[in-house]
């Protein structure tokens, strides 16, 4: 699965938009995430995962600014999130069914900030995005 | 499943919702989106771009008919599968849908949902709403055999 020329331009353009919003973006994904999915908790015992905490923010805007490093490299995602990819391997071990809830919940808080510009075509190009994101990041897991 | 809060408020969103056009919309999204479920739709005529999906009248007209029958599901959340049943059974023996789209399904009617109440839509209105959407979903796959 790889991404058609016009997906690429939705998605960098939608980029330059996202990227003003990156704290309260990533921060609204993990609250839907643990709000939606709280069987995600489990990979973040050593977290304060309420809403306004600080660590919450701060691992929020980590997800988005690794989404934002794909989107930069959008032609070669799996160089771009190697270092992730093996982290997520060897290191977090985080199901794979997981990036599925995470994408989901991305997708949401991007229809819910950015309703005109998510139209069915941006939809199923940010969906497909996240999609390759995921398989990039459970790549080595085996 | 659902706290007696959590069904108030569900149905108090959902009572804002325009059924025709939200309908119309989270079909038309899930054909554009995961292009293989137009396999059950051939006779729709013209899926051939998104455009042409998202104003297609029979996309439309079905998108209606379906978040009609959830609307209605919504006032027996405490029996979804007794609701559902007759539907659970046409759609195994006679349509042959994969229940895998209902969820599919399900999600992309949570994505147009917060697309059209923005901030409202909050994690926790969206959590209380993946419960009834699997529920519909699992509501609809019980009679399968």
């Amino acid at each position: 699965m790889s991404l058609t020329r016009a997906e690429r331009t939705i998605i960098v353009s939608m980029w330059s938009k996202i990227s003003t919003q990156t704290d309260a973006i990533g921060t609204e994904t993990l609250e839907r995430l643990f709000s939606c999915y709280p069987q995600a908790k489990t990979y973040f015992p050593h977290f304060d995962l309420h809403a306004g905490s600080a660590q919450l923010r701060a691992h929020g805007s980590k997800v988005v600014a690794a989404v934002g490093d794909a989107v930069k490299s959008i032609d070669n995602v799996a160089s771009a999130l190697s270092k992730l990819s093996e982290l997520h391997a060897y290191v977090l071990r985080v199901d794979p069914v997981n990036f599925k809830f995470l994408s989901h919940c991305l997708l949401v808080t991007l229809a819910s900030h950015f309703p005109a510009d998510f139209t069915a075509d941006a939809h199923a190009a940010w969906d497909k995005f996240l999609s390759i994101v995921s398989s990039v990041l459970t790549e080595k897991y085996r | 499943m659902l706290t007696a809060e959590e069904k108030s408020s569900v149905t108090a969103l959902f009572g804002k919702v325009k059924v025709d056009e939200v309908g119309g919309e989270a079909l038309g999204r899930l054909l554009v989106v995961y292009p293989w479920t137009q396999r059950f739709f051939e006779h729709f005529g013209d899926l051939s771009t998104a455009d042409a999906v998202m104003g297609n009248p029979q996309v439309k007209a079905h998108g209606k008919k379906v978040l009609e029958s959830f609307s209605e599901g919504l006032k027996h959340l405490d029996d979804l599968k007794g609701a559902f049943a007759k539907l659970s059974e046409l759609h195994c023996d006679k349509l042959h849908v994969d229940p895998e789209n209902f969820r599919l399904l399900g999600n992309v009617l949570v994505v147009v949902l917060a697309r059209r109440f923005g901030g409202e839509f909050t994690p926790e209105l969206q959590a209380s709403f993946q419960k009834v959407v699997t529920g519909v979903a699992n509501a609809l796959a019980h009679r399968y055999h």
